[in-house]
Formats: C-alpha cells, structure tokens, sequence
C-alpha cells in the first residue's frame, strides 16, 4: 500500500509541473485566423522556454477554438457558467456586456499588469472602457476611408489621383462617375453618363455608380458622425439632431436620383462582399466607405486591380471635421466566471504588447492600436494606404459609437430606419424621430434596471 | 390496492419514467420558466428581478409587436392557403392512373426533405432581382419582375412562394386522404350524371376535409412560428424595412441580440395564447364544414 502510494505521489508531480491551459475564442478565420495563431503559436514557445528555463514554473498554454456569432454564444457560455478564460469580441458590445455582468473589470489588473492607456493609440483605448472601468484591451483596430476606382476616374475625365474632399465634391465626382445603358428612340443602344433624369426607367439600365452611401450594413447608424452628428448625449437619445437629419437627407438623395426600383435592382445584382462580384471589386461602384479591411479582399479577388483611399469627405461647411471615420476595435475580454483568469490576463498582456500586436496586425493587413509602431512593422506592410487608416485613426475628430447597453437595438432601429429612408417611404424627419422616440424608451428601461438593481441589498 | 396492482403501478411509471423526465425537463420546466420569467427583468447573466406585468404592459405598447403580428399573419394565412392548394393539386394530378406515378410522387416529395436553410439559400439566388432564374422566366414573357427579398411589397410574397417548395408533406397526406375516398361514392355520383367538377366539389372535398383540416392547423402553428427562412435571408434583420420580421425573429433578437429574456418569454406566452385561441376558433369555425362520418 506504501509503495502504491508513494508511486501515486511521484506520478502526481508532473501533473502539478504541466501546463496551466487556458481555452481562448476568437472570431477570426482564414488569414486573419492564421494570424491570431501565430500570436498564439509565439505565446506558447514563450511559455515552454520559460518552463525549461524555470524548473518550477508551470507554463500557460493557450487552446484557441474558432467561434463564429461569438457574441451570442459567449453570453450564452457565460451565463451557462462555462465560458472560455478569454475571448475576442467587438468594442461596441462592451457596454452591454459589461453592464449585464459578464465580464471581469479589469481596471486593477492592468495597472499591476502595467497595461496603461500611454501605450494605446487614446481612441482605441477609450473604446475599452466604460463607466471609467476598463473591460478589455484593443487589438485589430479598425478605421474607415473612401475607396476609390482610379481607372474608372479617368475613364469619366477625371484625375485618377485625386479623392473628393468635401461632400459636395464627392455629389459631382459620383455623378461624372455613373453609367447607364440608354436604348436610344430610333433604336441601338448607347453609354450615357449622369443621373439621366429626363430618361425614362424603362430606357436606361444602371451600369455603373459613382457613389453608394450605405456600406456596412451594421454601421448605418454612424453616417450622422461624418456630418457631426450624435446618437446620444447623456443619456438622452438624439437621433433626430439636425446634424444627423442632414447627414440621412444627403444619403436619401441618391435613392432620390437613381430611381428607388433602379437602385433596388441594381444592388441586388452585387456579389457576395467577399467575392470577386463584390460591386466596388467588379467596377459596378465606383466608390465606396469602407474599412482598413478591404485591401485584404482586393488581394484575394481582385489581385492586380488599381485602387486608392482617402479620408471621408466633409461638408463644405465643416472644414473641422476633415479627416474623420468611424472607428471600432476588436478587443479581448476575460468572461466572468474564466477558470484561469490571472493566466488570461498574462496571455492578453503579450497579445497587447508590441510584438504580439504587430505579429497580429501585420498578418491581418492592419495597423496596430499601438501608440507607436516598429519600423520593420511598418516596412514590412503590405498595404499601400496603412498610414492613411492608422493617422485617421488617430484624428480627434474620429468618433466610435455611443457607449450604451442598448447599442445593438439601436443599430438594428437605424439599419430600419435607413431602410425606409432609402427606399423613401419615409422623410429622415419621420423614420429618425420614430427612432429617437423607441430608444429613448431603451434607454430609459436600461437605466431603470441599471438603479433596480443597484438598490437591491 | 393489491401487491400485483402496486406492482403493476410500480413497473408502469418505470416504464413511463423516460418520458416523464423527459416531458418534465425539456417541456414542463421550460414552459413554468417562461411564465415565470415573463415577470421578470432577466439577462440570463443575472439573477432575474420582479418587475410584475411590465414586460406586458411594454408588449402591448410595442409597436413592432403589432408589424411582426401583422408579418406573420399575412405569412401564416399565404401559405398555408397557397401549400393547401398546392399539395391538393399535386395530390389530385397523383391520384390519377398514368405510367410512372411513384416517380412523379417521389419528385414531388423531394424538395419537402430539404432542410430550410438549404432551401432559403436556394431560394435567395432564384429570387435575386438582377440574375435570379424567376426574373429570367418573367423577363421571357415580357414581365420586368421586381427585386423580390430587397423591395418591402414583394418580400413577403416571396417567402410565401417559396413555402409552397415544402408542400411535400401535406401532398402525400392528402394523397393518403383520397385513396381513402370510398369508390362507391364517386360510383354514385357517377351513375347520378355528375361531372369530374361536380364530384370533387361534393364528394372528395368533403371526404377530405378532416385531412384538409389538419394540414391547415399544422400549417398555421408552423407559419405563425416562422423563424429560419427569414433569418438566413434577411440576416436576423428582417428587412427590407422590417416586411419579413416575423414573430419569432423578433421575439430571437429580444431574446439573444438584446439580452431580454423577461420580454422575450412574455412575447413567446402571448404568441402560444394567439396559437392556442385561433386553433380554438377553427376546430369551432371549421367543425360545420368537416365530415368525419364515412
């Protein structure tokens, strides 16, 4: 018995010397997937160097499991009491995920961690926190610029290197820059540029367009910010602020101008976004709102094809909001109730670093969250535009959205409202007051809750 | 009681008990959750709070309640009129006496096993406004057809057309119905002068009509819950401008995008009592026109 128990015990140190495994979910696939698993991959070296070179240390290793719709199945593993010990998610969910509890407050493990906001570019720091907590640290930045078809500029007279700047601008360029095919009265058909208003819809078929507001569908709540609009103040909902009902009234007019049924028909010929039918890929749009990510998709389906950025355009009449976008991060949080937590926040320490960031960042084709860059990181870059997205992301005037609970209802009420405003069934008057109206009863139930539950012993 | 019948009683709930736990776990349980839930303010994350009929009085104050209700009536009544008519003119043109019937039975009843996704993929690409093969079809006849999925007056038109791909299931039921029409009847009417016309209308539809019956209230219960078609197409969004947000795809954004699981379970108590009360008012409407006496 004394043997078999002193043999049990010898056999129970290297299991008290194994790993330390920690599970992470992460949202990414193909490259960008690659890419984490080479953050992941070096982590884990890391570990077992330190573990030879530390006899007693028990290395952490980290288990990464793809996760797609992570965001609903996160919740649901928290709140069925399994969640991973860390997980990859979007900045604008924060709020809501914080403020119903799922996630641990990771303001006093940064500080002991040294995670601090002087190594952050400030935009995408202050994206991870919220009620003056920090939830999460950034790590796939993202920022927005116009995209833009150089060949099909100078196939419409204009110079191929030159973006519009202002609004107004761009109305022109997207005009020059649309195509129809027009069945001409004594028969044969011909090429005509221009809105063609004069034209009946059933002589002319839409071939190309200069300009498409819309974009990503889940961000058509944020087109107010490039004309300096809010979505909330306080906790007062203003959806229907000037600055906003003119930024929807200028994306309604192209509906206005192509025609609603033409517009209808012609979107629902694009390709899938990732696809060589994607419509700015195959030349039907001729610019486009998107994000540091497209670069990615130009290299996969359209390899070879001429294209710039630059930053969005204001209103001629706000010069101070050049150089402005919409910014978002993908960030890592620790779920309540990880099993490991101290050994995920060390993961996310070398994931945030430097080293981990640009290991990331440069197999993604992004630029890091980093506040300052290597230069074999930046040399090493294969997108031609990287500096423009990383300095609009530095801009004060970039703008993320509103850090609320209720953010994804809102985003869901304005894709609706868009909806019926591009399709003009509604004035942006009526569809952003029905909005404004319905989520400042949102926002008002949540901080009802939000005091329920703080009076509760 | 008798040691044989305690026996008998004893084996007896052995014998049920996988049913019993089962039922209790995954039906009775659930459903006293949700009743209890709807109560509540509940994120799943914490632990839930009385707020009494709030969830309630919010419900019937919501107006997307009254647009997802509408969605899914106009759905629900589409397509189980159009499946009704379908499956009854499939199974009629299969009831007939021609060569290679189960072939035809058999390519009829296909599509039925496609699982709806799959079917809702499909459906997006025929359906497609510039390079769907329906607007290919309509363009031969001279018709411009419209965006289908992408225009709000056509959305809706488009998932009920495409409900009637599933009208597998209800044909071969009612073609179990007409094989059960007794011959003397038709023999009958036959000798008494009656057209084809005149004996579908007086003898089949009657004879089926508790097989009609069924397949409209299995119709109605699976319409009223419609869920997948519209999430796979619309993305969970049900665009365009909300035409295709159905009950259930509401009630699975409250429950799963917003974390409302209170509001969410007192939308799913009312959509089983809309359920519940018009299954009532058909078995009570339909119960003149139904023969079950054979």
């Amino acid at each position: 018995m004394l043997a078999l128990a002193l043999a049990s015990a010898c056999n129970a140190q290297p299991s008290l010397k194994g790993p330390r495994t920690i599970v992470y979910w992460e949202k990414w696939t193909n490259f960008e997937g690659e890419a984490i698993a080479r953050v992941v991959q070096a982590f884990n070296e890391k570990e077992l160097a330190r573990a030879q070179a530390e006899p007693h240390y028990r290395p952490i290793q980290v288990e990464r499991v793809t996760i797609s719709r992570i965001d609903e199945k996160l919740l649901v593993a928290i709140a069925g009491g399994d969640p991973p010990d860390i997980a990859g998610i979007y900045s604008s969910l924060l709020p809501a995920y914080a403020q119903k509890g799922a996630l641990l407050d990771l303001t006093l493990p940064f500080q002991h961690a040294g995670i601090e906001r002087v190594d952050f570019v400030p935009v995408y720091w202050d994206l991870c926190q919220f009620k003056e907590k920090m939830w999460a640290a950034p790590t796939a930045p993202v920022s927005l610029a116009l995209h833009f078809n150089p060949r099909l500029f100078a196939e419409a007279g204009l110079n191929p290197d030159r973006a519009p700047v202002t609004i107004e601008e761009l109305d022109a360029f997207a005009e020059r820059l649309t195509r129809w095919e027009v069945r001409l009265p004594g028969g044969g058909v011909g090429i005509r540029s221009g809105y063609l208003n004069e034209v009946p819809a059933t002589r002319k078929r839409l071939l190309q367009v200069g300009f498409l507001p819309g974009g990503p569908r889940e961000w058509l709540g944020h087109w107010g910010g490039y004309f300096g609009g809010k979505l909330l103040a306080g906790s007062r909902v203003t959806a229907a602020a000037p600055e906003n009902l003119r930024a929807y009234s200028w994306m309604q007019s192209y509906s206005q101008q192509l025609g609603v049924d033409i517009l209808r028909k012609f979107r629902s010929g694009f390709g899938k976004f990732a696809s060589a039918q994607n419509a700015f890929l195959s030349g039907q749009v001729a610019m486009q709102l998107q994000g540091v990510w497209m670069h990615n998709f130009i290299e996969r389906f359209a390899p070879g094809m001429q294209w710039s950025a630059a930053p969005f355009p204001f209103p001629a009449d706000r010069p101070d909001l050049a150089n402005h976008s919409m910014v978002e991060a993908d960030v890592l949080v620790i779920p309540k109730g990880a099993k490991r937590p101290e050994e995920a926040l060390e993961f996310l320490k070398y994931a945030t670093s430097q080293e981990g960031l640009e290991l990331l960042c440069l197999g993604q084709h992004k630029f890091t969250p980093r506040a300052t860059e290597s230069h074999a990181f930046q040399k090493a870059h294969s997108n031609p535009k990287i500096s423009l997205f990383r300095q609009l992301g530095l801009s004060p005037t970039a703008f993320a959205a509103p850090q609320t609970g209720v953010w994804k209802e809102y985003g869901r009420e304005m894709v609706a409202a868009y909806d019926a405003m591009e399709h003009l069934a509604r004035t942006p008057e009526e569809a952003l007051r029905d909005v404004e109206l319905r989520m400042q009863s949102a926002v008002d139930r949540e901080r009802r809750a939000w005091l329920r539950r703080e009076r509760r012993p | 009681m008798t040691p044989l019948e305690k026996r008998n009683l004893k084996l007896g709930l052995l014998f049920c008990a996988p049913w019993l736990i089962g039922i209790g776990t995954f039906l009775l349980y659930p459903i006293a959750s949700a009743l209890i839930y709807a109560l509540c303010d509940y994120s799943v994350l914490l632990p839930p709070v009385y707020i009494g009929t709030e969830n309630y009085r919010e419900l019937f104050t919501d107006p997307l309640v009254y647009k997802s209700l509408w969605n899914t009536v106009v759905y629900a009544t589409g397509s189980v009129l159009l499946s009704t008519l379908v499956s009854l003119s499939l199974a009629l043109l299969l009831n007939t006496k021609v060569q290679g019937l189960a072939f035809y039975r058999t390519v009829f009843f296909l599509p039925s096993l496609m699982p709806v996704v799959a079917g809702s993929v499909l459906f997006m690409w025929l359906f497609n406004g510039q390079s769907g093969l329906i607007n290919a079809f309509l363009a031969t006849l001279g018709v411009s057809g419209p965006a289908w999925l992408a225009d709000p007056r056509f959305a809706k038109l488009a998932m009920i057309l495409m409900a009637t791909w599933g009208s597998g299931h209800a044909m071969v039921i009612v073609l179990a119905g007409l094989q059960d029409v007794p011959m003397a009847l038709h023999e009958a009417a036959i000798i008494d002068g009656a057209t084809y016309w005149d004996r579908l209308w007086h003898v089949t539809l009657p004879m089926l009509s508790p097989v009609l019956y069924f397949n409209v209230i299995m119709g109605l219960i699976g319409g009223f819950q419609a869920f997948t078609q519209a999430f796979i197409m619309t993305d969970a969004t049900g665009s365009p401008e909300r035409s295709t947000l159905f009950f259930v795809l509401h009630l699975f954004n409250v429950a799963f995008q917003d974390l409302r699981m209170g509001y969410a379970c007192a939308l799913a108590c009312v959509l089983f009592l809309i359920i519940l009360s018009l299954t009532w008012v058909l078995t009570k409407v339909s119960a003149r026109f139904i023969v079950y006496d054979r």
